[in-house]
């Protein structure tokens, strides 16, 4: 039988899209499943569990994480932003419109992991080029929209904030 | 209204027909408040995971399932054996594949497996963890038997028969013999052949398989929340299977991350998941994870071809011969069945071209590995990789241009209506018009000389084309004239609402491709009202009218239609109310931007958002006589012809390094053709999308397997899938022939992108590595097979 089945819950606490929120978790619980399955911020993504995909990308302390990579207990005393906490702060409100005006959603799922990505490039580098933005989101899987458009809504958006 | 002029939804004042709006319902995806089903979770709600087969062939001798039961949470334990109790086997052919055999099949497997990733048995725990927990102590005592894995080793005599009833492991052959192949060979100034190899390769929706099922005892009620592509065939499948009526089955389907296919089957470990709701009586959520996700979705594509040429001297193509083989699983897919992917490749090789004699055989076999079935674009990248790939190759025997040799025996613009060699009525296509654009975006005679310039570089670039055809939108000569529950037909209701909103509910369903934008424009024009107004509800059996979903690129042709009739219905029933509120005839009444106008000055005479108050809250004003009615629904289904083809033309420029093997994409131009283009924007992304997926199979995606059916590379990192830093901008063109058979004119944008991308992908590597005397014929050409083609490695 499975070790972890006999560990006692334990509690993490952490602020998440900027509300201090603890459960009492299992430990081997990642934190995207904590998101999802004890927050109910359900616009963090699984596509892999393995940390290829990168549709559980979230904020963690400032970095972009993969949530399926990291445990919800390591996130004890952290600061944690989601893509509804993203949107909510109206970070990204350029972004998510210049993804609607250029279709560069289509399902929708890869998205979340996706704007996470690209809101940290567009932070440290509004001016970077095609090649580089095709590399920056190169850990993001989309099987829909085949990137073109996701890094046109990137670029024009690093355009927009560069003339501002 | 009989004396009302007739306007098409073309002609219409404020038309959205053609233009690039975005997605009404993106936004909430671009929010992180979209609605997937694994978002959901209803009360009392249990988690299901299943014991897969770890071998491709073998019997269970027992079950032990105590440990499991006994462990934290679990609320039940299922064997194959107990879920068969309650559900009828079905079987997976199609009656006008004349001669195809599978035999029943259960959701999960009862005596033997026959694939690694079968379902055996399925443990409900109140955590999806608890559940996976519980799986690992389930002790199966299995004998292991040998196994066909190999496709083409499975038709041999000492091959292992999966089901000894037939003697031998053939699903289904067929035959086509047009004309008179052999004289056209013997005339032919040149004859090619190749030999070509498709790798399996599968779906990788990045939502999985996704499906929560919930059995209300007191009213014998099924719900079925689940990511699918056809909530109807599903309800009908449910219903039909667990023996209840249609109505007593709701299958409700939210955002979908993704389909391509792969979500509009029957799979066992869903079918399963809906008989435990019914054991346990609470609602059971199934979410396969990735790994589980490799072996349990279908897999595509894989065949193996043996092709030859016949060619005059000008270049005209005499006759096409070719011998397809492909391995299936085994079982074919129900309801679909696994015979349509070579049939289409049996139908629509050499379709571009003037082509007058043909033969074919095309075989499915059953082997022992995940079942094969329909994925985007269903047989066209292998007809046409195929057919593009022997015409790149007898243009080189002749020393001929490859564009010229297209040119010589593409169908002339003027031929239509037509049919090609193997039966296929063609509408209209324009496959000279959409080369004569492409060849206006791509700067050919400059790639040519680049070409030159580099390979005195030791630098290895090349061009490649592709000419196809794609079936879209189709009649019931698809599925339904086969027996299955897949309906061609599909209809949209248009309600008023009392403010005057428009709701708009339809049979096709939303996956990210923008069918609800399509029928929220169709609908915003038929009626004359703007799209801020409308409100489309797609997805729920309960509350759509019926219709057979999105698959075979049918939302726009067929959906699209009925949003146009049913607009153009509901548009005069307004205009008859608000003629009799008026005073004035309806035929001098148009409806505009929301409200009705004078159809000759454009004035305002009273706003929809009135007409619907005074409709559903003051009826008492008008007429005693009078009803009004501010809904209607219409159907559409393709009547002229079988399909609804489109056309288009692809060019892959590419770099090969020759010491690596890698292939770098350069540029990737498309002209396609799908009638009327409703919204340019989707129809690009559609195309764009496509292509990448093509790419996939073209250079990466395979299931690679051992001899004994094991998976060898089942996780995200080791299949390799197309990604942003390796992946070409993509230039798109349009040519518009629209489609007869309905108002709007529109086809099927869907699947030629990736139909068509193999071929070009492959003739390009193959034209970069001409002077080096290497020719690829298989996919995906890894780094590994353009070395070998290049000698350089065993
Ligand atoms: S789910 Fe975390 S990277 Fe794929
Ligand atoms: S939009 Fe579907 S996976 Fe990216």
């Amino acid at each position: 039988m499975p070790d972890s089945i006999d560990i006692p819950p334990v509690v993490v606490t952490a602020t998440v899209n900027g509300e201090r929120v603890s459960r009492a978790v299992e430990p081997r619980m990642n934190l995207v499943d904590f998101l999802r399955e004890e927050l109910e911020l359900t616009g963090s993504h699984i596509g892999c569990e393995h940390g290829v995909c990168g549709a559980c990308t979230v904020r963690v302390d400032g970095t972009i994480v993969r949530g399926c990579l990291m445990l919800a207990v390591q996130a004890d005393g952290a600061q944690v932003l989601t893509i509804e906490g993203l949107s909510e702060s109206g970070e990204i409100a350029d972004l998510q419109e210049n993804f609607k005006t250029r279709n560069a959603a289509q399902c929708g799922f890869c998205t979340p992991g996706m704007l996470m990505t690209a809101a940290e490039l567009l932070a440290e580098n509004p001016g970077a080029g095609r090649t580089e933005i095709r590399e920056h989101i190169s850990g993001n899987f989309c099987r829909c929209t085949g990137y073109q458009a996701i890094v046109d809504a990137i670029e024009e958006t690093g355009k927009n904030r560069g003339e501002k | 209204m009989a004396d009302s002029p007739v306007v098409t939804v073309h002609d219409r004042p404020n038309s959205y027909i053609g233009r690039s709006v975005p997605r009404p319902n993106v936004q909430r995806l671009l929010h992180g408040r979209g609605t997937f089903t694994d978002d959901i979770k209803l009360p009392r709600m249990v988690h299901a995971a299943y014991l897969r087969s770890p071998f491709a062939h073998a019997d269970i001798k027992s079950i032990n399932a105590d440990a499991a039961k006994a462990a934290p949470g679990v609320a039940g334990v299922f064997t194959g054996k107990e879920i068969a109790e309650l559900c009828e086997p079905y079987v997976g052919v199609l009656t006008h594949l004349e001669g195809m055999r599978s035999p029943p099949q259960y959701p999960m497997a009862i005596d033997r497996a026959r694939w690694q990733g079968e379902p055996v048995v399925a443990v409900v725990a109140e955590t999806r963890a608890q559940a996976e927990d519980a799986v690992e102590l389930v002790e199966v005592d299995w004998a292991e038997l040998p196994a066909a894995c190999d496709m083409s080793a499975a038709l041999d005599a000492d091959a292992p028969v999966i089901h000894e009833e037939y003697g031998n492991n053939l699903c289904w052959e067929r035959i086509v013999d047009e004309g008179d192949v052999d004289a056209a060979f013997d005339q032919a100034a040149v004859v090619v052949e190749d030999e070509f190899t498709f790798g399996r390769h599968t779906g990788v929706t990045l939502e999985p398989r996704s499906i929560i099922s919930s059995w209300d005892p007191s009213e014998e009620q099924l719900t079925v929340y689940m990511s699918t592509q056809g909530p109807h065939m599903l309800q009908a499948i449910f219903a039909k299977h667990f023996g209840l009526e249609e109505h007593r089955v709701r299958v409700i389907c939210k955002d979908v991350g993704g389909a391509f296919g792969i979500k509009v089957h029957t799979y066992g470990d869903e079918i399963a998941t809906a008989a435990l709701t019914m054991l346990l009586k609470r609602p059971v959520k199934f979410i396969p994870d990735r790994m589980e996700s490799f072996t349990a979705d279908i897999h595509a594509r894989h065949h193996t071809i043996k092709a030859r040429m016949a060619v005059a001297g000008d270049g005209k193509i005499l006759a096409i011969d070719f011998d397809d083989l492909t391995g299936i699983g085994p079982y074919s897919m129900y309801p679909r069945s696994s015979g349509i992917e070579i049939n289409q490749v049996l139908n629509l090789t050499g379709g571009p071209y003037t082509i007058e004699n043909y033969r074919a055989r095309g075989r499915v076999v059953f082997q022992n590995k995940p079942l094969m079935c329909q994925y985007r674009a269903v047989g066209h990248p292998i007809a046409t990789a195929m057919q593009e790939a022997l015409v790149d190759h007898a243009a080189q025997a002749l020393g001929m241009d490859v564009v010229e040799i297209r040119a010589r025996n593409l169908i002339p613009d003027d031929a239509y209506p037509t049919k090609s060699v193997t039966g296929m009525l063609f509408d209209k296509l324009s496959h000279h018009a959409a080369k004569d654009k492409l060849l206006g975006m791509v700067d050919y005679a400059g790639l040519r000389a680049d070409q030159e310039t580099a390979r005195e570089s030791g630098i290895y670039r090349g061009i490649g084309f592709a000419c196809m055809i794609e079936v879209t939108s189709p009649s019931p000569m698809f599925y339904g004239v086969g027996g299955a529950p897949i309906s061609a037909q599909d209809g949209v209701t248009l309600r008023l609402d009392a403010k005057g909103n428009l709701i708009v509910a339809s049979g096709v369903t939303e996956q990210g491709q923008g069918a609800e934008a399509v029928l929220s424009q169709v609908a915003a024009t038929a009626v004359g009202v703007t799209p801020d107004k409308i409100k489309i509800i797609t997805g729920d059996t309960e509350i759509t009218p019926y219709g057979g979903g999105t698959w075979a690129s049918r939302g726009t042709g067929i959906a699209g239609e009925a949003a146009a009739q049913a607009g153009h219905a509901l548009r005069d029933q307004i205009l008859e109310v608000a003629g009799i509120m008026l005073q004035s005839e309806p035929r001098k009444l148009d409806i505009r931007d929301n409200a009705v106008v004078d159809t000759d000055t454009g004035n305002e005479r009273i706003s929809l958002a009135e007409v619907g108050r005074v409709v559903y809250y003051r009826a008492d004003t008008l007429p005693k006589d009078y009803q009004s009615e501010l809904i209607a629904t219409r159907h559409h289904v393709p009547k002229k012809f079988p399909f609804a083809f489109t056309n288009g033309i692809h060019c892959s420029h590419v770099e090969v390094d020759v010491d690596t093997g890698m292939v770098k994409l350069l540029n990737y131009w498309v002209v396609e053709d799908c009638g009327t283009v409703i919204n340019p924007l989707l129809v690009e992304e559609q195309v764009r999308g496509g292509v990448i997926q093509g790419i996939g199979g073209a250079l990466y995606e395979e299931c690679l397997y051992s001899d004994e059916g094991q998976l060898l590379n089942g996780n995200l990192a080791d299949y390799l899938v197309p990604m942003a830093a390796e992946m070409p901008d993509i230039e798109v063109g349009h040519v518009t022939s629209p489609n007869s058979d309905s108002e709007l004119g529109a086809k099927g944008a869907g699947e030629g992108g990736t139909g068509g991308a193999p071929a070009a992908i492959l003739n390009a590597v193959n034209d970069a590595l001409l002077p080096l005397g290497a020719r690829l014929t298989v996919n995906p050409m890894t780094p590994e097979r353009v070395l070998r083609a290049l000698g350089k490695t065993e």
